[in-house]
């Protein structure tokens, strides 16, 4: 699409970093908290998510001409759905354990809004290929921040990364902080993240 | 848990949802407008009890929907779409109702009830719900607990907030950054609850 002038390097830098979903938008919070107090579970988490948001933006996009504006929400919802279903049958059929550990989450993704406000705001207006690049780079901006999140988790609460022990903190020299990989710590790394975060970065014009 | 009278599970059921399992600190489901509606009282007690009534109804209609509808026909993974467009409708429907027969309860309630539909506490107490697979008494406690547990959770968030604004905060941390760092506060608080049941 030369003619369009699209550029991708920007859709790409925004996705990733100027308006990361998680430190920027603050969406898609619930399972940033939830699925990283070990790291191979936000992996498998990472992965559907930048998938779906990619795949559903993607065919959103590619419909969109048909697509009723009045019912418009309602496809959106039974397409991301479609996608999720897919994924979390297929996430039972070949991984159960790591399907059992993520419980609800992988359903979950439905409710994400990051999915469905990038349908809504890109998917929507774009061509198909753009779209299924923005959908991608803004999981994988999501993705970055969430295995920070589940590295620092990991190691100060289990000692390791990927179950695999790391020298110092798995030894006995380091106590470990249990409360890391439980609830109260997600809430306290996410809230550090996002201070760092928008320290480096201040808001250029903060919306609200 | 095993040897209590099976009658009063439902109510264990409640208890733990509401204090030791908060939807909310320790599953963190519908943590998006928690962060984005909890700044004042008045928004939350008006948030948190539409939700306690959304969830109690519709988590009802999903098991009744998942039990005589979906086991039969062996449709079980459909279940994430029969959800999400029951809970969908149920909103939509009593949002109609509620503005025909009662405006003034629509005036403080119909504000947040299509802020609701994308509330994961409502598709995620189903999902429990069906992972756990409570029989319906069962059910009904615990998606009233959860939702009583989550109005809680976001009443005092709110009470905490007010206080604080007048407080002064280092500028990367203002708003979302302060909020979870007081979800954390609590949710740390809650964990002492562990103990009761």
């Amino acid at each position: 699409m030369p003619a369009e002038n699209i550029k991708y390097r920007d859709i790409v830098s925004d996705g990733l970093w100027g308006n990361n979903p998680i430190f920027r938008q603050i969406l898609g919070i619930c399972s940033a908290l939830a699925v990283t107090n070990l790291v191979l579970n936000t992996l498998v988490m990472c992965i559907a998510l930048a998938l779906t948001t990619a795949l559903s933006s993607m065919t959103i996009s590619m419909l969109r001409k048909w697509t009723p504006r009045n019912i418009r929400m309602m496809v959106q919802t039974l397409l991301i759905a479609f996608y999720v279903i897919i994924f979390d049958l297929a996430l039972k059929a070949y991984w159960p354990e790591m399907s059992k550990n993520l419980g609800p989450y992988v359903g979950l993704i439905i409710t994400n809004c990051i999915v469905m406000g990038r349908c809504e705001a890109y998917g929507n207006t774009n061509p198909a290929i753009p779209s299924f690049i923005d959908g991608l780079f803004n999981g994988l901006g999501y993705s970055f921040m969430l295995l920070i999140i589940s590295v620092i988790r990991e190691i100060l609460g289990m000692g390791s990364i990927l179950g695999i022990p790391v020298p110092y903190f798995s030894s006995t020299m380091w106590d470990k902080w249990i409360i890391m990989v439980m609830p109260p710590g997600a809430f306290f790394v996410l809230a550090i993240m996002i201070w760092i975060c928008r320290s480096i970065k201040p808001a250029a014009k903060e919306a609200k | 848990m095993e040897n209590i009278n099976p009658m009063w599970a439902p109510f264990i059921i409640c208890f733990s949802a509401i204090f030791t399992n908060n939807i909310l600190l320790s599953y963190f489901l519908g943590m998006c407008s928690f962060v984005s509606c909890s700044s004042e009282v008045k928004t939350a007690v008006g948030l948190g009890s539409a939700v306690v009534f959304v969830i109690t109804v519709t988590v009802c209609l999903n098991w009744l929907a998942y039990e005589y509808i979906l086991v039969p026909l062996q449709l079980e993974s459909f279940k994430l779409i029969l959800f999400i467009i029951i809970v969908a409708t149920f909103v939509q429907f009593i949002e109609m109702v509620i503005e025909r027969y009662s405006p003034s309860l629509y005036q403080s309630l119909g504000i947040f009830l299509p802020l609701i539909t994308v509330n994961c506490a409502v598709l995620g107490v189903a999902l429990f719900m069906v992972i756990r697979a409570y029989n319906f008494w069962e059910t009904l406690g615990y998606g009233f607990g959860s939702g009583l547990g989550w109005m809680m959770a976001i009443v005092a968030m709110s009470g905490i907030r007010q206080k604080l604004s007048t407080s002064r905060i280092p500028v990367g941390l203002q708003g979302p950054g302060i909020t979870l760092i007081i979800a954390g506060l609590m949710a740390l608080a809650f964990i002492g609850f562990t103990g009761v049941l």
